[in-house]
């Protein structure tokens, strides 16, 4: 570097000269730079072969790669290579490791599962997760509702019944609340006189002339609140009517008022206005009959099931 | 070597071998039982039996797929990583206060690479003969003889590697089982990747690279020099002894004996370079403390020899502290222990001892946690009664089926309720999940604040354990 070089060796130019005589060496790139740069090529081609690149009409180029997964029915399944392959592979291997689990929960009653320590602990982790991502939008982390939205899972008080097999019937087939709006064929005052009266049911404060007379009104062919509700006002299971005798409200939001007119005021619009909003959607088809056992367990452990 | 081109001059240095001589000694003599005990623990331990119940019948066993490991009658589970934190801070503390006292001792006699180092050389002295014989040999072009000698001493090197790394994975599989599966091609990729970075490693850092990895590669060796103090004991050549006015002098006829050597004024160093042929990282120590010096005490065994010899006294090499050096008169060297920082650094070693063996000991034979489900708090009944519920997880530790009863204090007996489990079974090193519920009515409910779920095994009253949980009511601040 340090000798002189004849004129014939200095560095080429690229041969284009701007404004007369402005012209730009053509040094050689460095070599590891350029063996890099080879290496990339023949790295796209090689990864344009393997995994699926150009299009080509309305189709592409597949790859040569295929992914193979074992699905939990046993059957191998394989596919070129997708994303969702490599999804449905992820989700294989833990359906895979849960199939054991699932079939036992298949062949043992409720009851044993229920007290089996090994199955009662997959129901609560398996539970927990089915319940979170299909239960706890309505019914809250840990099942217990909102009032005057949705019901409480975790007291052993039920619209429908609490046994397994209800409950069963619930997630399978779903509900449907229904009270006739009674501001349609009652006058305020009537109403206010049942209001009263539900609200001494359930030892709240009330006025005791207008529960009175409300008391009357319950069990006549005016209102006729029993014939759903039967006339010691505990509910009946097989219409869904609840139990008014025990202080657990769901529609009305008696908890929430903080005086005695309060919570009269709360159960008189239920009564007035009706409830056409109560609706569980129906899970069969969306779950497996597996997940809906495991969830039918599940909620019944959550401490109310009967 | 060429003249004249400067521009020559790298930035690598090739290796210059180090053919050391043997010495006897009694560091030599430190320094191969330190050896030999240590090769008997690494290479016998995993052949140890130990009955077991569930588990192989090794004494100590890593078992990584189980999450567990076995060290004789104790089972270490994941929960006690606490325990492997403690043991490497013990063992960095202990690592201060040994250098802080005696230098670089664990570099000499103790580290592994020191070990297999001293190892390699003796199987090279075995096979190639002694200094000279190994310089000449070296020396030599490749005939029939060095490809022998050399061919056969690498190739026990790799077989002596190969044992090596195969002990190393025997600690963590059945040792017999993991034998005859790796010799057969049934071990796991795991086993034979292994093996073969451990092999390798093994043969380059003892073989190939030797005294390189603790002057260029280990850590160690940079800040245990930065550890001395003037009263650290290290290898010293007492120059003042050696030198005297005019120099180390050979001993030739009339400088023999010491009166004639010291009415010379001549030191006792008789400069024979026995202090440089035995030396492993190939310095010599009559320069002073260097940052190589790896504290092996080998020259001084060397010099003694010498010493004793020529009937002079002992110690012109020797563990030495630069303030006993220092002084006019220098007095016998002994471990001057009483320094802030050695004692600081004893104390925590013996306080973390203490705590590591006391947690060892007192470590339960069960596990458990004990949650209040929060989601919801309390839920009010039917009847108005208040009902809370708790997770509680139990894990089996002991190395048996143990069934574990679950009661409650401070609340009535019927309040508390466990459905099918309030006896549970559980396997060693299994856990379970209870799910109990307590009921109280509202007027108890609301000035119950908190009260205790107990946890006993069966049969064993004395190791029942219990947990304060919280009581929710409506109306209590949660």
């Amino acid at each position: 570097m340090s000798e002189q070089k004849p004129q014939s060796q200095t560095v080429q130019t690229t041969g284009h000269a701007w404004d007369g005589d402005l012209q730009e060496y053509n040094n050689p790139l460095p070599v590891w730079w350029v063996y890099t740069f080879y290496a990339t090529v023949i790295f796209a081609l090689v990864y344009w072969t393997i995994y699926p690149s150009w299009p080509i009409g309305k189709g592409w180029i597949g790859g040569v790669s295929n992914i193979t997964y074992v699905n939990s029915e046993g059957e191998t399944k394989t596919h070129s290579w997708n994303t969702r392959a490599l999804l449905m592979a992820d989700m294989n291997k833990a359906a895979v490791a849960q199939k054991p689990y699932f079939d036992k929960i298949q062949a043992m009653s409720y009851e044993q599962i229920a007290n089996d320590p090994d199955m009662s602990g997959f129901i609560i982790s398996a539970g927990r997760s089915l319940f979170a991502e299909n239960c706890a939008a309505c019914h809250q982390a840990g099942g217990q509702g909102v009032i005057g939205f949705f019901p409480n899972l975790t007291d052993d008080d039920w619209l429908y019944g609490g046994s397994f097999e209800k409950i069963h019937e619930t997630l399978m087939d779903g509900r449907r609340g229904y009270m006739p709006a009674f501001s349609e064929v009652l006058n305020g005052e009537q109403i206010d006189q049942l209001a009263n009266y539900v609200a001494s049911l359930s030892g709240i404060g009330h006025d005791a002339i207008k529960a009175r007379a409300g008391d009357v009104l319950f069990r006549s062919e005016t209102a006729a609140c029993f014939y759903c509700h039967t006339s010691e006002a505990t509910g009946r299971q097989d219409m869904g009517a609840p139990n008014l005798t025990n202080n657990i409200w769901l529609w009305a939001n008696v908890p929430a008022a903080d005086t005695t007119e309060g919570k009269v005021a709360a159960i008189r619009g239920v009564i007035a206005g009706g409830l056409n909003k109560g609706a569980m959607p129906a899970w069969s088809g969306r779950l497996s009959p597996e997940q809906i056992k495991v969830l039918t367990v599940y909620v019944h452990e959550l401490g109310g099931g009967q | 070597m060429q003249t004249g081109l400067e521009d020559q001059l790298g930035l690598y240095q090739k290796r210059i071998p180090i053919l050391t001589r043997s010495v006897k000694g009694r560091f030599r003599r430190f320094k191969t039982s330190v050896l030999v005990l240590a090769y008997a623990i690494y290479f016998l331990l995993p052949w140890l039996p130990w009955s077991r119940l569930d588990a192989p019948a090794q004494a100590v066993l890593f078992d990584l797929p189980g999450r567990r490991f076995l060290i004789f009658g104790l089972t270490v589970y994941p929960q006690e990583v606490i325990w492997l934190a403690l043991l490497l801070f013990i063992a960095a503390i202990l690592l201060f206060f040994v250098t802080g006292l005696v230098g670089r001792a664990f570099c000499g006699y103790f580290c592994f690479q020191t070990l297999w180092t001293d190892f390699f050389i003796w199987i090279e002295h075995k096979i190639q003969g002694e200094r000279p014989a190994r310089v000449r040999l070296y020396r030599q072009p490749w005939d029939r003889e060095k490809l022998l000698k050399v061919g056969g001493t690498h190739a026990l090197w790799v077989l002596a590697s190969l044992w090596t790394g195969l002990t190393f994975v025997f600690y963590f599989a059945y040792a017999p089982q993991l034998l005859l599966d790796f010799f057969t091609g049934q071990a796991a990729p795991a086993a034979y990747i292994t093996v073969g970075i451990l092999t390798l490693s093994t043969y380059v850092a003892a073989g190939l690279m030797r005294e390189q990895i603790c002057t260029y590669v280990c850590p160690y060796g940079r800040f245990q020099s930065v550890m001395y103090e003037p009263e650290t004991l290290a290898v010293h050549y007492d120059s003042r002894r050696g030198e005297a006015a005019h120099g180390r002098a050979a001993a030739r006829a009339g400088q023999r004996t010491l009166a004639e050597r010291h009415e010379k004024g001549l030191g006792d160093c008789v400069d024979c370079g026995l202090c440089e042929q035995v030396c492993p990282v190939g310095i010599d120590i009559r320069d002073g403390l260097q940052y190589k010096c790896i504290s092996c005490g080998l020259c001084i065994d060397a010099c003694n020899t010498i010493m004793d010899s020529f009937s002079f006294p002992r110690g012109l090499i020797r563990y030495d502290s630069e303030k006993n050096l220092a002084l006019p008169t220098p007095v016998a060297p002994k471990i001057q222990w009483k320094r802030l920082k050695t004692i600081g650094y004893g104390v925590a070693l013996v306080l973390m001892s203490a705590y590591l063996v006391y947690s060892v000991a007192t470590r339960g034979d069960f596990d458990r946690t004990v949650n209040q489900i929060r989601q919801p708090l309390y839920v009010m009944l039917s009847n108005g009664d208040i009902r809370n519920r708790y997770q509680i997880r139990i894990t089996n530790k002991a190395a048996q089926t143990q069934t574990y009863e679950i009661s409650a204090r401070g609340i009535p007996a019927v309040a508390l309720d466990l459905g099918n489990f309030s006896e549970i079974t559980i396997k060693p090193g299994h856990s379970a999940l209870v799910q109990a519920s307590v009921r109280l009515p509202p007027t108890v409910a609301a000035q119950t604040q908190r009260f205790e779920l107990v946890i006993t095994p069966q049969g064993k009253p004395a190791e029942a354990n219990a947990e304060y949980v919280r009581f929710d009511a409506p109306g209590k601040r949660p």
